[in-house]
Order: structure tokens, then sequence, then C-alpha cells
């Protein structure tokens, strides 16, 4: 009897135990299914798994991720991407937003500065000349200028061909003499982007200092900044406008250079969604860098009477300074032994 | 006109990448290309399947598309090819591509990427080459196509699993086997490559 019971007893706890495991077993399948594990195996009712039930689709991948990744059996890892729809998103921004976009901005930019011409015409110098000189940017200045005004030249003609060449110039001279073309232009892009750098770190590094944001700019702007004729608008070394300009052009050529950058070492920092925007922004902020430059020539050349030769011989005529620069004049006047040079004798 | 695709019934994949190797073999491609590739998904957990990936001579080709020298073009066979002598190897054809199938011989560092490659349907190249000659076999690997031959990843695919072909008759292929063996995991790329999926 006791022994029995002591069986018996020991049978109820092994089916407790069993029971327990199972329940335990059921309360795991059940915690499995119930988080949301969607591809849950599933049994047949003859006991064989069905692969339907733990499939699992390429839309509800891309469902939750915007592309499809998984495992390689090669060294190259950016293969592991099975499918990115993206690239057909990546693609209408290349084919589309940009074609347009850029076209607006740039045809735009151009049409405002001629009817800025046509309208206001070029800014004299209202005193006339003077015949006295004053320097105004020191060699160094104006090779760091020069320097990045070239390269970026050079860098906006190559880079724009690889959006717009095959538009415009492929027609022209036919796909084998655009393709060396742009081929060279490729290599000129690539390796002229390092003069740039070093050419907007120079200018960064000399000019930010007279920068800053001043009182004066304020009252710059109240008086027109310059382009109202009956209205003098002080300024320092730079006013507000030229300091857009540099500020602007500091942005944007971060912008540009660290997306450039990541696309001149593809893949080594970042993945395909990266490398996309990467050239998005590197797209965009070149296409506004473009329009800033072309207000910016404007202005230094056919805009304004005196003004090139700050950057050509880097000396401006006293004249021009007192009307745009009449603070920074001063200042040289007041802080140097002999700052106006020569007083040239007009010629007859 | 038949309209190429490539189909992979991920369901009876089993990741032997014969595909892989046959084409690297047939094409003669270089250290580092892969034309063709597989790729696991769920790798080890429930819903783990393998898919052959190449280039999917998709439908509007985006890589044709964003291409900044034009040199990728449709065939009237719906296959995408390229000409090397036009490629500037500017890897924007990368970008585009929803598959991964651009390949370069150079890492790319400095825009040194080479001419780009990819799967040609084993259908020659895109560019001058008389079709089925030596130097076009050198550039772009086997013109099978012109043989009236499939590509050979999917020709010689052991469980059947890749397909290659006119899209209308894979289509069907592949319909019926989901219908028989009652699932399918999709036909995948194709809402992607050919803005339509296979409705079983």
């Amino acid at each position: 009897m006791m022994h029995s019971g002591r069986f018996s007893m020991t049978r109820v706890a092994n089916s407790l135990a069993v029971s327990l495991r199972g329940a335990l077993f059921i309360l795991a399948v059940m915690l499995v299914t119930m988080s949301g594990f969607a591809f849950a195996q599933k049994l047949n009712p003859d006991g064989s798994p069905n692969p339907d039930a733990s499939h699992v689709s390429e839309q509800q991948l891309l469902k939750l991720l915007p592309r499809a990744e998984g495992r390689i059996d090669i060294p190259d890892t950016k293969a592991a991407v099975l499918i990115q729809p993206m690239g057909r998103t990546w693609d209408y921004f290349h084919e589309v937003l940009l074609h347009w976009g850029a076209a607006i901005v740039i045809v735009g930019t151009l049409a405002l500065l001629a009817l800025a011409y046509l309208v206001m015409g070029r800014l004299r110098i209202e005193g006339g000349r003077s015949g006295l000189k004053i320097v105004r940017f020191k060699a160094i200045e104006r090779f760091s200028h020069w320097l990045t005004a070239v390269s970026f030249v050079v860098l906006g003609l190559t880079g724009l061909n690889i959006t717009f060449g095959k538009l415009l110039l492929l027609p022209m001279i036919g796909p084998q003499a655009f393709s060396d073309l742009s081929q060279i232009a490729k290599y000129i892009h690539n390796f002229v982007s390092f003069a740039f750098v070093v050419g907007l770190v120079l200018i960064a590094v000399i000019f930010i200092k007279d920068n800053f944001p001043a009182k004066v700019d304020i009252e710059w702007v109240k008086k027109g900044g310059g382009f109202i004729k009956s209205k003098h608008a002080p300024a320092g070394r730079f006013n507000l406008g030229e300091k857009a300009v540099f500020w602007l052009s500091l942005g944007l050529g971060v912008a540009v250079s660290a997306s450039g950058y990541l696309l001149l070492f593809p893949f080594s920092v970042t993945d395909i969604f990266g490398m996309q925007i990467a050239q998005v922004v590197h797209a965009v902020a070149a296409v506004l860098f473009v329009a800033l430059i072309m207000a910016h020539i404007y202005i230094g050349t056919l805009g304004m009477e005196g003004a090139f030769e700050a950057m050509g011989s880097g000396e401006v005529d006293v004249n021009w300074a007192k009307e745009h620069h009449d603070q920074w004049l001063a200042q040289k006047l007041a802080n140097e032994p002999h700052p106006i040079r020569g007083a040239a004798t007009p010629a007859e | 006109m038949a309209r190429m695709k490539f189909l992979c019934d991920a369901d009876r994949c089993i990741d032997c990448n014969a595909c892989a190797t046959a084409c690297k073999n047939e094409n003669e491609v270089p250290w580092g290309i892969n034309r063709r590739r597989v790729v696991t998904i769920n790798d080890g957990r429930p819903g783990e399947r393998s898919v052959s990936m190449a280039c999917m001579h998709c439908t509007d080709a985006p890589c044709a598309s964003v291409c900044p020298v034009e040199c990728i073009y449709p065939t009237e066979d719906g296959i995408v090819l390229h000409s090397k002598d036009v490629c500037i190897g500017c890897g924007y054809c990368f970008y585009a591509c929803p598959f991964g199938a651009p390949q370069y011989p150079k890492v790319g560092n400095f825009g040194s990427r080479g001419k780009m490659d990819k799967c040609t349907y084993c259908a020659g190249g895109g560019g001058t080459e008389v079709s089925g000659s030596a130097e076009e076999y050198e550039k772009y690997g086997s013109n099978r196509f012109g043989e009236g031959k499939l590509p050979l990843c999917a020709e010689m695919c052991s469980t059947k699993s890749l397909l290659a072909g006119d899209g209308d008759i894979i289509a069907q292929i592949y319909k019926e086997r989901v219908l028989k063996r009652g699932y399918g995991s999709g036909a995948w790329g194709w809402m992607t490559a050919y803005h339509e999926g296979i409705e079983v």
C-alpha cells in the first residue's frame, strides 16, 4: 500500500511536471506569437512544417525597413543589400528634381542679375576717381581668394557637366568625345577639390575676424546697402552683404566638401543610403553655391565700378573706399603711418 | 517581342551559389567582381530564404536614367546593356540600382573605379564590338543569347529556383508552382524592377 501510494504520488508529481513543462512551452509559444513574431512556425495537420506560415515576402520586409538586407558569402559587404527601392527615388531626384531645380536656380539668378544691371546699371564711384590708392587686400589674401575662385569655377563647370552635360554637350560633340571629356572632367573635379579646400580654409582663417556681425551692419541695411544713390551706407572692412557671402560660402563650402569626400571614398564611411544622401547634399549645396558666386562675381566686376581692383591689384581708389567702406578707411588712416599711396598724375 | 526577365523562386533556392560560380566561369569576370550573388534573408531564423540576385534588367532602368554619359540602354528584348568605351566609372549607376548590380574593377578611391561591369544576361556587350567576337568576350563576357541560349546561371540552377526567359512565361511557371505547392514568397524584386508583381 505504502509503495503503491508512493508510486502514485511520484506519478502525480511527474505528470504535474510534464503538464507544467507543457504549459510553459505553450505559454512560450503564445508569448512569441503574441509579441508580434510575425513568421512563427506552424505545423500542417500531418505534423510537417508548413513553409507558407513561415515565409517572408519582399513586401513584408520592405514595410519594416526601406531596404531588404541579408547575409552573403562574399567579402563585398555592401552586396548584402538585396533590394533598395530608394535607388529609384534617387534616380527621380537626380533626373527630375535636380535638373529642373538647378536650371531654375541658375537661369533665375542670371535673369535677376541681368535685371539688376538693367535697372541699376553699374554702380559708379560717385565722387569720381581720386587717383589715390589704398591697399585693401594683401598678396596672401588675394592668393587665397583666387585659389578658391579658380578651383571653384573648375569644380563648378566639371560638376555641372555630370548633371547637364548629357543634355547640352553630348548632342553637340557626340558620345565618344563627350565620354573622353567627362572622364577627364571627373578626374579634374576629384583632384582640384583639394585646392578648393585649402583655399576655403585660408579664407576662413584670414577673413573670419572681419566678418562678425557689427552694429554698423544695421545702419548699412537701413541705408539700402549702397544700392540707393542718395543714401550713404556705412560699413567696416566688410559690409553685411559681403559678410553674408563669407558665411554662406563657408557653410556651403563645408557642406560641399564633406559630402564630396564621402563620394570620393565610396562606402568607406557610409552605406548605400548615406551615399545617396551625400550626393543629394553635394548637388543641392553646389547649385546654391553656384548661384551665390554668380551674384558675387557680378557685384565684383560688372555691377560696381572700382570693386574688382580690390582683388585684382589689391589696391582700391580712396574715393571708392570712402563711399563703400568709410569706417574701414578711417581705421586705416588712424592706425597706419602712410596708408595712402601716390597721387598718380592723371593722363592728359 | 519577348521581354527577358529573371525570377528567383526563393522557396526553392538552397544557397548553393552555383549560379554565382557559373556566372564567373562563363564570363571570366575579374577577381572581386560579382555579377550575381546569393543573399540570405532571416539567416537562421524562421522565414529564412535565399535569393539569387543580379541585374534584373529593369523596366525604365534607373541606372540608364542617371548615367551622365548615357552608356546604358535597353535592347529590344528588354536586356539592359552598356558600353565600356563610353563609361567613365562615376559610380552613379550603383547608387540608382535597386539590386546592387553594377560592379567596378577598382576600389574607387579618388574616383578611380574603372569601367562598370554587370550582368549582361549572357548577351555580350553594348559596345561597338562584333557580336560573338573575341573582343566582345574579353570586355563583357559570354554572348550565349546571340546563340539562342539563356543565361548560364539560370540554365544550370540545380533546383530550378532561378528562372530566366520571357517574363510572361516564367511568371506563368512561377504561378503554377505556387498554386500546386500552396505557398510562395513572391517574385523578389519584380515590383521594383518591372512595376508589377505576380498575382497568384
